[in-house]
């Protein structure tokens, strides 16, 4: 195969991939115009989702996605960062790097479905005793757990998007800094990190984008309420969960056309996060080059 | 006999196919070259396409409810071993099921809810339904020592209205002079994903409650006034289990496989019915239209359960239509006519109802009236 052929391959398969993307935004968009059409921009801040009388308003789902997420954050994002320091700052070889490295990695391959599972044998029982002592509804199921499991499905991409962030660090730069006489606490923290601390963010931004779209172990552990959150044991939706619950069985077209547009506004919410963090990270990379 | 030879004539097609489709990878070796490869990837994809065309020639293909599938997969089973016709069906949800009818792509459509009068416009042509097994919905809990409870239509709906939510309950007590209840927060859970199951519960509860009716409402999905979601019969199982103080409502299969209790219910007649494959069964007894389009909730049948539901096999009235063969549509209809009478022997294992007497005649009418062309197809 020539040259000119191989590169006409590599190009329409190329241009493919924009092409599906397309559709697939395309899709989104004109299969979401009825809900558009009926619901206006009602959609974004009214909160009655009833199929029955076909009002779909989606800010259940929209609070329930970012608070889910946001608290999933500020679980995950002292472990990441601690794990991540250990990892890039302390343990950089030996036995327990690589036990920590294939831990992080294996917590990182658990497929989705088996943390919904694990949260409904294991943290749903934790979040009722804790419910019923301090007099919350007994549920166990809600904000709270579907948080929980978040943070702990995250923590794998933020603590390594952390490792990285810290052994990219030039080592001249650390070498300096212990010259002069710095404590290793105080490279760490006075150095290191606040180098890193753009693709520190960067990473954060990538993970968030993950909770957000986190389908299934949400699914299996919000309580599936479309019901504004008033409390951490409330139970509750995302707009994911609300697509993977609703959608098979939707009986009337505007409300297969209010899912289609949830699921837009997902992918908006989810690569204006991605497309952030990455851009953040080009720049933490090239920082130092500069 | 005309379904065998079919058959036979399916096989002699599908092994053409297979010859022409015969690869022998062993003479390429290192020599095969790349647009050879191509070629033969190719020639196999299309022979793969033109087995998958081979086939839905000689299988039925239909889709739809979950509700009901068990019980298909066993009745098409035994209907293969019968017959050696094979009907595929895929469990993919009434809405679905209904819309691969409307859209003509299977042969059958299956669906927890009638189609209703003003949807019939959505149909190309006039449809009919065929009632194929009959199913409930029962009330399940979990308390302390799991006593036999009663209750009623209008209880049940002010607990799922958030209005009783004390299982000692004064409402609730009255109707259970001998149970002591305890002093629990009652946890009301439904389904999370739209359902034929929500649908027949929520037609139950706006039977019985105006209330119900006209804050909630009846669909197979609607707007939960208080309570928990949870994903298929399977998942309200698992949280009704997992839960003191749950309230749930699964199929009766689901609670009888679990071994959950079901509380008995006062039917419109005034009598406390356990869900029992008989009082299921017997919830279609009384009169039954031609059509067979009937809710069964809150049957006046007086030994009826109250909370039975049917379900349907979906069909057009004049099967020439598109490409199908005379012959396509006599394997449909006598599919759907042996459904109705050998099929009913294998329901019961699986907790379904069998259809009595008066949905078998009104049934049998329906499959009669299958036409192709005009001409009946069973004659």
């Amino acid at each position: 195969m020539n040259d000119r052929r191989f590169n006409a391959l590599l190009g329409l398969a190329a241009l493919l991939i924009v092409f599906v993307f397309a559709g697939f935004v395309l899709t989104l968009v004109v299969q979401s115009l009825p809900a558009v059409k009926q619901e206006g921009a009602a959609f974004l801040y009214s909160s009655e989702w009833n199929p029955v009388t076909a009002r779909f308003g989606a800010l259940p789902f929209i609070i329930g996605t970012l608070l889910t997420s946001s608290i999933a954050l500020v679980i995950a994002i002292p472990l990441s960062l601690s794990a991540g320091i250990v990892m890039g700052e302390y343990v950089r070889s030996g036995w327990l790097r690589s036990l920590l490295n294939t831990l992080i990695n294996v917590l990182a391959s658990i497929p989705s479905v088996v943390f919904g599972l694990w949260g409904i044998e294991v943290v749903i029982p934790l979040v009722r005793n804790l419910a019923v002592l301090i007099g919350a509804p007994p549920y166990g199921a809600g904000i709270l757990s579907a948080s929980l499991v978040l943070a702990i499905m995250i923590i794998p991409y933020m603590s390594s998007m952390t490792r990285e962030a810290l052994m990219n660090v030039p080592a001249g730069l650390r070498e300096g800094a212990f010259a002069l006489g710095l404590t290793k606490q105080e490279v760490v923290t006075g150095i290191a990190l606040p180098f890193a601390r753009q693709s520190i963010f960067a990473g954060i931004l990538l993970s968030l984008g993950r909770a957000l779209g986190e389908t299934m172990a949400v699914t299996m552990l919000i309580g599936n309420a479309t019901r504004i959150p008033d409390s951490l044991f409330s139970l509750g939706n995302t707009l994911a969960s609300v697509i993977a619950s609703q959608f098979n069985e939707a009986a009337s077209d505007v409300h297969r056309s209010a899912m289609m547009r949830l699921a837009l506004m997902l992918l908006l919410i989810t690569m204006i996060a991605g497309w952030f963090g990455r851009t953040l990270m080009r720049k933490g990379a090239s920082a130092y080059g500069k | 006999m005309q379904d065998g030879h079919c058959a036979l004539a399916m096989e002699q097609q599908a092994r053409i196919l297979g010859a022409s489709c015969n690869f022998n990878y062993e003479n390429g070796g290192n020599h095969m070259k790349r647009n050879v490869l191509f070629r033969r990837g190719l020639l196999m994809a299309l022979c793969l396409i033109g087995a998958a065309s081979a086939l839905n020639a000689q299988t039925l293909l239909g889709s739809g409810a979950t509700f009901p599938a068990p019980a298909y997969t066993k009745m098409f089973d035994e209907y293969y071993k019968a017959t050696g016709i094979k009907v595929n069906y895929q469990a993919i949800g009434s809405s679905g099921g209904l819309k691969n009818i409307q859209d003509r792509v299977v042969d059958f459509g299956g669906s927890d809810s009638f189609v209703k009068d003003t949807d019939f416009a959505k149909y190309p042509a006039s449809i009919v339904h065929i009632p194929t097994v009959i199913g409930a919905v029962v009330v399940t809990y979990n308390l302390p020592g799991n006593p036999a409870l009663r209750l009623t239509g209008e209880v049940i709906a002010d607990i799922y209205l958030g209005k009783i939510t004390k299982w000692n309950d004064k409402r609730i007590a009255e109707l259970n002079p001998a149970v002591k209840l305890p002093n629990m927060a009652i946890m009301p859970v439904y389904r999370s994903d739209g359902s034929g199951t929500t649908f027949n519960f929520t037609a139950y509860l706006s039977a019985v409650s105006t209330e119900w009716k006209s804050k909630v409402g009846n669909a197979n999905s609607v707007s939960w006034p208080a309570g928990q979601g949870a994903a298929q019969n399977a998942g309200v199982a698992g949280v009704v289990k997992q839960t003191p103080g749950s309230i749930g409502y699964v199929e009766l299969a689901y609670a009888h496989q679990s071994n959950m209790p079901a509380a008995a219910i006062k039917n419109s007649s005034g009598v406390w019915v356990d869900a029992s494959l008989a009082s299921i069964s017997a919830s279609a007894a009384g009169a039954f239209p031609p059509d067979s389009r009937i809710l069964l909730v809150n049957t006046n049948a007086k030994e009826g359960y109250p909370i039975s539901a049917l379900t349907w096999i979906i069909v057009y009235r004049e099967q020439k239509y598109a490409s199908r063969t005379l012959e396509q549509a006599e394997h449909l209809a006598k599919l759907l006519w042996w459904m109705i009478h050998d099929g009913q022997n294998f329901v019961e294992a699986l907790d379904y109802a069998k259809l009595p007497a008066p949905a078998i005649k009104a049934a049998e009418a329906i499959i009669k009236s299958i036409t192709y062309d005009g001409q009946p197809v069973l004659k």
